[in-house]
């Protein structure tokens, strides 16, 4: 088959005209092929929860105001602009007009309206629309004129127009119900299990600086393929054309062989962390209670871990340390006040004998004489968490901590870890697709299931985790940035400070786009390879071969 | 003894000779991190170089050597063991027993082991030291391991059980429990060392199994399973061929523990 597509190839090379140039050579048209790593559970833009299913909305949705994967900036989308009121409750929108759904129909407000109150209603429990909750009461949505809506929210809501980048705008009066999209591609055919076929919107708005209707693209198909290393063997034999997220491993086997495809953005946002069981009634000794519930326990293991040789070994680089719950990859929430803390082993034996440990020759002892030891649990089957954890057990034995690991399959460890806490320490990694701290309130709030080290405090624990719970209110209840950027950042150092959650690193964003991908241009965020889908387009590629 | 059979078992002993003076011929622990030179080729240091977190290849591969060969005959010990017991009760004695045994050896025979034993893996106390999962898991293998040898054993003891000696002790008074070790068993013995040498591979084979799914031997203590999960990088493997020593170790090992069976044993 590759050598028939040689051959095609071959001959449009042959038919080229002699005098058309490199550039004319880059064309409009032509299916884009990917791989989605599941099968998208839903078509609903309102009931996306899981990544193939985003893939798909990111794909045909049109939304209000887009979030520039690039610049982190917001631009406009089906808004031509909008406004939020001084009191963060209400945001107005000024539509464009003249648009149309893929299948025809006119858009208008009424079809804006129509997706809120389809978002915010309660039967549907929409994972997008519970970002929107601020307070209790109704959304009042109001439509001035076809194009023009207010959205008032019963309280105020943080962040409010970057929620909106979620919001894939449904239409009111089509048919097609949910299948009429805004957006640069629509649902054409769908075979369970096998691919899903998006075909080029012809009523989409967007166009180039030359005027050309957007996309470039005519089609993409998305092949559904769970396992990496197949998508990686027909991402090499020039049979899919990118691929959207790549483990260090798999970046580094691919550079090797291809380096012009694969594509490091630098740091993203996702992030690798170990937490101890702060738990009062897990099943565990008294002594390791204490242990974990030390603040000084906590933040020598921190201080004893190696990160440098973290990011050097285990991800070849592809990682940088990590000491807090924001990435640099977040320019505007990260707290670079922060101090970078340095690896140093002696420093965490002095920080624990204040804490009343000693050493017995090699072995740590707490003040009762009980050797500190302990079992971090993983997944099982992700090698690069258990090289970390090989790469712990060393770094922590120079200071006399022994540590054990246990790999367990995926269910069994949410059962320990959300159930029934019977686990001493866990070491996991975090996923982050959103920069707004909003979306970490399940994770900081005591009373939120994952604060994983003590979830779902009916009061909180410790005075620290009372102000976390202040501060994360108070930075949801304000709109302004400044206040917001403020209180976020003392959440960040007090989390540095008191280290219930140890970072360790935050893992590159790193994807592989073929040479025949014109028009690419891999971000750190999330979709990283083809954030910019309306204006990439395909051309020869003298690495794969022709791939029209 | 054949030549063939000699040199098999050559070579399995100095396999275990290596085995256990492994802790005396080499510079470094297999635990230790050269974090320096992690996927280093071989050098006089490292004859076979060192793993992608820089620990000796040569050093984790001789301890590994020690547990995959230490604990699969035990385990295949004590799955042979069981089925001997089972099967030869099961067949010398008949009629119900014999139905509820071979009854409940295809149920567990029905289940699937991996999903078993990764239940069983779940259950068990997380704060036990590597050595003692080591051992719990090769143990849950032994336990788990023993049916397919049951139904092979209890056929062997029923053709047993028909035979005339058989007849003529039981007729001169000789009670079931002196006929299962005085007359069966005995007439069963190389049925039994089959079983076992051949459960040893098979073993190994779980464990290595069980490894790739990092289910198996825990970090940092090696075995061949967790050296075979470095092959999921093909890349990597053609470009250090000296990292297939353990599967070539495998391949060798199974070999010759199926060699070194005498003939009549393996007709069995």
């Amino acid at each position: 088959m590759r050598r028939v597509s040689v051959v095609l190839a071959l001959i449009l090379v042959l038919c080229w005209p002699v005098s058309a140039s490199a550039e004319s050579a880059v064309q409009s048209g032509g299916e884009l092929h990917f791989c989605l790593r599941g099968e998208p559970k839903t078509f609903n833009p309102l009931l996306v929860e899981e990544d193939a299913s985003e893939t798909i909305r990111y794909l045909t949705g049109g939304v209000l105001i887009r979030l520039n994967r690039q610049t982190q900036a917001l631009e406009p989308g089906l808004a031509v602009s909008w406004k939020v009121s001084a009191d963060g409750r209400s945001i107005r929108f000024h539509l464009r007009t003249g648009l149309h759904f893929s299948d025809g129909t006119p858009f208008t407000s009424e079809d804006v309206a129509y997706t809120m109150k389809a978002l915010m209603d309660p039967q549907l429990h929409s994972p997008t629309g519970d970002s929107f909750r601020s307070g209790e009461g109704q959304v009042a949505v109001r439509t001035p004129s076809a194009d023009s809506v207010i959205v008032t929210f019963p309280a105020p809501v943080a962040g409010l127009e970057r929620l909106f980048d979620q919001v894939a705008i449904l239409s009111a009066h089509s048919p097609n119900k949910e299948m009429a999209v805004l957006g640069p591609f629509y649902v054409a055919h769908y075979t369970p299990g096998s691919s899903v076929l998006l075909r080029r919107s012809t009523n989409y708005w967007k166009k180039d600086k030359e005027g050309k209707p957007l996309p470039y693209l005519d089609s993409i198909r998305l092949d559904i393929q769970r396992n990496r290393d197949i998508e990686l063997l027909r991402f090499r034999r020039g049979e899919i054309h990118l691929i959207n997220v790549l483990d260090a491993e798999y970046f580094d086997r691919l550079q090797k062989e291809m380096p012009a495809v694969a594509h490091d953005a630098g740091t993203g946002l996702d992030s690798e962390f170990m937490w101890f069981n702060q738990v009062p009634t897990a099943p565990l000794v008294e002594s390791k209670k204490a242990w974990f519930r030390s603040t000084e326990f906590r933040k020598a293991i921190s201080m004893a871990i190696n990160r440098a040789d973290l990011s050097r070994i285990v991800f070849g680089g592809h990682a940088q340390p990590a000491f807090g719950p924001v990435s640099p990859a977040s320019h505007f929430w990260f707290n670079s006040s922060l101090p970078v803390p340095q690896y140093d082993s002696a420093a965490a034996l002095r920080l624990l004998s204040q804490a009343g440990f000693h050493l017995e020759g090699d072995t740590l002892r707490d003040s009762s004489g009980n050797r500190v030891e302990f079992t971090v649990i993983t997944n099982s089957g992700n090698r690069s968490r258990e090289q970390m954890v090989a790469m712990i057990q060393q770094d922590l034995s120079q200071i006399g901590v022994k540590v054990n690991l246990v790999t367990l399959d995926f269910p069994s460890l949410i059962e320990r870890i959300t159930r029934t806490y019977d686990y001493e320490a866990c070491l996991l990694g975090l996923v982050n697709t959103d920069l707004d701290p909003n979306s970490q309130m399940n994770v900081w709030l005591s009373s939120a299931e994952n604060h994983q080290w003590n979830p779902k405090q009916s009061k909180p624990a410790t005075a620290w985790e009372a102000e976390l719970d202040r501060l994360m209110r108070a930075q949801a209840s304000t709109t302004s940035d400044k206040k917001r950027k403020a209180d976020w950042d003392r959440v960040q150092q007090i989390i540095f400070e008191q280290q219930p959650f140890i970072y360790l690193v935050n893992k590159n964003a790193m994807s592989a786009v073929s040479p025949a991908v014109i028009g690419s241009a891999p971000s750190v965020l999330d979709p990283h390879a083809f954030w910019n889908v309306e204006v990439l387009r395909l051309g020869p590629d003298p690495a794969l071969g022709a791939q029209k | 003894m054949t030549f063939l059979q000699k040199v098999a078992a050559s070579i399995l002993c100095a396999i275990f000779a290596l085995m256990v003076l492994a802790t005396f011929l080499l510079p470094a622990h297999y635990a230790r991190q050269f974090r320096d030179i992690p996927n280093a080729g071989p050098s006089s240091g490292h004859p076979l170089g060192t793993d992608p977190l820089g620990r000796d290849f040569l050093a984790r591969l001789l301890y590994g050597t020690r547990v995959s060969l230490l604990l699969a005959p035990a385990a295949a010990l004590l799955s042979t063991l069981i089925a001997a017991v089972l099967g030869s009760v099961a067949g010398l004695l008949g009629g119900w027993f014999e139905r509820i045994v071979l009854a409940a050896t295809d149920l567990s025979l029905a289940l699937p082991w991996l999903f078993l034993l990764l239940v069983v893996r779940a259950m068990l106390p997380l704060d036990v030291p590597p050595l003692v999962s080591v051992v719990i898991a090769f143990l849950m293998m032994g336990l788990l391991g023993w049916q397919a040898s049951v139904r092979l054993i209890c056929t062997a003891a029923r053709g047993v059980r028909d035979s005339d000696f058989l007849l003529l002790a039981r007729s001169s008074g000789c009670k079931p429990a002196r006929l299962l070790v005085r007359h069966v068993a005995p007439n069963l013995r190389p049925l039994f060392y089959a079983q076992f040498f051949i459960s040893i591979p098979l073993f190994i084979l779980t464990e290595a199994n069980l490894s790739i799914l990092g289910l198996g031997v825990m970090e940092p203590m090696p075995s061949w399973g967790n050296l075979m999960r470095g092959f999921e990088d093909f890349s990597t493997l053609s470009a250090n061929p000296w990292r297939l020593v353990p599967l070539v170790l495998l391949v060798i090992v199974v070999m010759c523990f199926q060699l070194v069976l005498p003939s009549q044993e393996v007709a069995q």
